[in-house]
């Protein structure tokens, strides 16, 4: 000790006492943090790396090598798992031909092919990230009134009052919103496809998000009191019948009132 | 005679009025009586879905389905109400005309139309008559009660004109003033969350109504006036003047929802070809050149709401509109 104490006024003793000093912090931190599972990051990597491969092959003619979007279809970078998962988990891309609408269809891609597309499409950048199941629990979290409320606001306007879709311009149309997974019109609300705009978590709060969720799958349940719906589409198809078999009837006992009798 | 008399062909003559045929029941007992039986049948159908339509409105229960071809899952309630009202109605109808076609006399009758004008001693007659109680009622000579008569005639047939005001009144100026001030937040409408500008990504839209004072809450007739759609696009994207650049906010725009044609919503906001539609009458508006209209019987672009941000990054309106919202109408001075 008496030899060690001789030193202490040394130069170097305060950079080696200070080096010394980190080294057991260090030491005591890498040991005291758990370390990042490494098996999750591996598959993560190797999911990443799959998917890049599938985007390679399957995307990039039209997205671009790198997602970056070219003349004929948008940048990929920054929409985030959600898009991925709903434009490709939805059968609406790949695209079938290059029409105004991608159209939903059987999706192309496996759940895990789809997830791994997910994952290397938000690794480029940070975007909307596909909501979890548990999250999703309209039944539980959502507001039936509320939901009606504000689907007429929002969404009524291209959805029609019933959620059966409805036309837009030049070709392009709403989707019917009757069938659809909760989980994919959460992500649509989320991401904006294609026409869609996007209807941010306070311009639309998650809790009514799942207001609206709950509310369509109730017009989803909701028995027809006349039976046919006609398409729930208002007037024009209620007109139609109205005046073809109502008018066709009328004519007939127009007709029957005029024939002379034997 | 010449030619053309000789090709002149003589008219057909009057072949008058087919022969009256007598219908079956007419002579037939055995016909008359059927027939006689059907209409009978008709009007005791008619009764029985009367007490039909009656008992289907006590005895089924109103959250019954029933499945029939065609007409799919069906409430049996209703459709036995309205199966047995239409039979019930068309019954009695059905009855009646058949009655008169088989059995009550169909053999034509014809009744002569007389002159319109009345005989000449007639009218000579009343002529006189009219004369004379004039002459007797002095209205020649009594000119204050001539006069007084005609000022109370003439006013009353103005009274029904006067009813008609109640068909207003007109808009005036109140789709010149909305309840948006100088520093009215943004609040989303359902909801009333204030929205700051980074709440908005781009493609993003929302419905909003301006924050009152004191906690008030927007009425029917306030949604009718005050609501707004608010977009953000990419600022490059907005093809503005420096004025109305200035009433955007880092590419967050908002216009007035209601068109300018009829006064729908107009709410259809397609984020990639930035254009508005009006669901009524498909009026296009160019969100990018400050919803100018493309499309459609819209004569005017929507008014746009110049907004900003407060200290407290809040989306809040500049000021007011400058020009009266909603569709044009007479009175519009701005």
């Amino acid at each position: 000790m008496k030899r060690l104490s001789k030193y202490r006024r040394h130069p170097l003793a305060a950079a080696l006492v200070i080096g010394l000093g980190l080294l057991l912090v260090g030491s005591i931190y890498s040991f005291a943090t758990p370390a990042p599972p490494a098996e999750a990051t591996n598959a993560r990597n190797q999911a990443v790396q799959e998917g890049r491969q599938m985007f390679l092959k399957g995307c990039s003619s039209c997205h671009g090598l790198n997602a970056e979007g070219t003349k004929i279809a948008p940048s990929l970078i920054g929409v985030g798992a959600a898009s991925v998962d709903f434009q490709v988990g939805t059968g609406r891309m790949p695209m079938a031909d290059a029409s105004v609408q991608a159209i939903a269809k059987t999706p192309q891609y496996s759940p895990t092919e789809t997830m791994a597309l997910a994952e290397y499409i938000a690794s480029l950048a940070p975007g909307p990230a596909i909501p979890s199941q548990e999250s999703l629990n309209y039944a539980r979290d959502g507001n039936l009134a509320q939901g009606g409320a504000l689907f007429r606001t929002n969404c009524a306007m291209c959805h029609n009052f019933a959620g059966q879709g409805g036309a837009l311009s030049q070709g392009k149309y709403a989707a019917s919103l009757m069938g659809v997974a909760p989980q994919k019109i959460y992500e649509a609300m989320i991401t904006g496809p294609q026409s869609m705009p996007v209807f941010g978590d306070r311009s639309l709060t998650p809790l009514q998000k799942l207001s609206i969720i709950k509310w369509l799958k109730n017009v989803e349940n909701e028995k027809a009191q006349g039976g046919i719906a006609l398409g729930k589409v208002g007037p024009v198809t209620e007109g139609l019948l109205v005046w073809t078999l109502g008018l066709g009837l009328l004519i007939g006992a127009a007709v029957w009132l005029g024939a002379k009798s034997k | 005679m010449n030619d053309h008399s000789q090709g002149e062909i003589e008219p057909f003559s009057d072949p008058g009025l087919p022969a009256h045929v007598h219908r079956r029941a007419d002579h037939d007992p055995v016909a008359e009586k059927r027939a006689e039986r059907q209409v009978a049948t008709l009007f005791i159908i008619s009764a029985l879905s009367t007490v039909a339509f009656i008992a289907s409105f006590v005895g089924i229960k109103s959250d019954q389905y029933v499945f029939l071809p065609l007409l799919g899952t069906t409430n049996a309630q209703q459709l036995a109400l309205g199966i047995f009202f239409a039979l019930a109605l068309s019954a009695i109808g059905f009855g009646a005309v058949h009655w008169a076609k088989t059995l009550m006399p169909d053999t034509e009758q014809v009744d002569l139309r007389h002159t319109m004008r009345s005989a000449e001693v007639d009218r000579r007659e009343l002529a006189a008559t009219f004369g004379e109680g004039a002459s007797d009622s002095g209205i020649g000579r009594r000119s204050l009660i001539k006069r007084s008569l005609g000022a109370a005639l003439a006013l009353i047939t103005i009274s029904p004109l006067i009813l008609l005001r109640d068909l207003g009144p007109l808009p005036r100026k109140q789709l010149e003033h909305t309840n948006w001030q100088p520093g009215s937040r943004l609040i989303t409408d359902p909801g009333g969350i204030a929205l700051k500008a980074a709440d908005l990504q781009v493609g993003g839209v929302a419905h909003v109504l301006p924050e009152l004072p004191n906690g008030r809450h927007q009425t029917l007739d306030d949604l009718t006036r005050d609501a707004v759609l608010v977009i953000r696009l990419r600022p490059e994207d907005l093809h503005l003047n420096a004025e109305r650049t200035n009433w955007t906010h880092d590419g967050i725009i908002a216009f007035s929802k209601l068109c300018t044609h009829m006064g729908c919503a107009v709410g259809l906001y397609e984020q990639q070809t930035h254009h508005l539609l009006c669901p009524c009458h498909q009026s296009t508006f160019d969100v990018t050149t400050g919803a100018s209209v493309i499309f459609g019987p819209a004569a005017r672009p929507l008014p746009q709401l110049a907004i900003t941000v407060d200290s407290e990054g809040y989306l809040v309106a500049q000021h007011g509109f400058t020009e009266a919202v909603g569709p044009s109408f007479w009175e519009r001075s701005i």
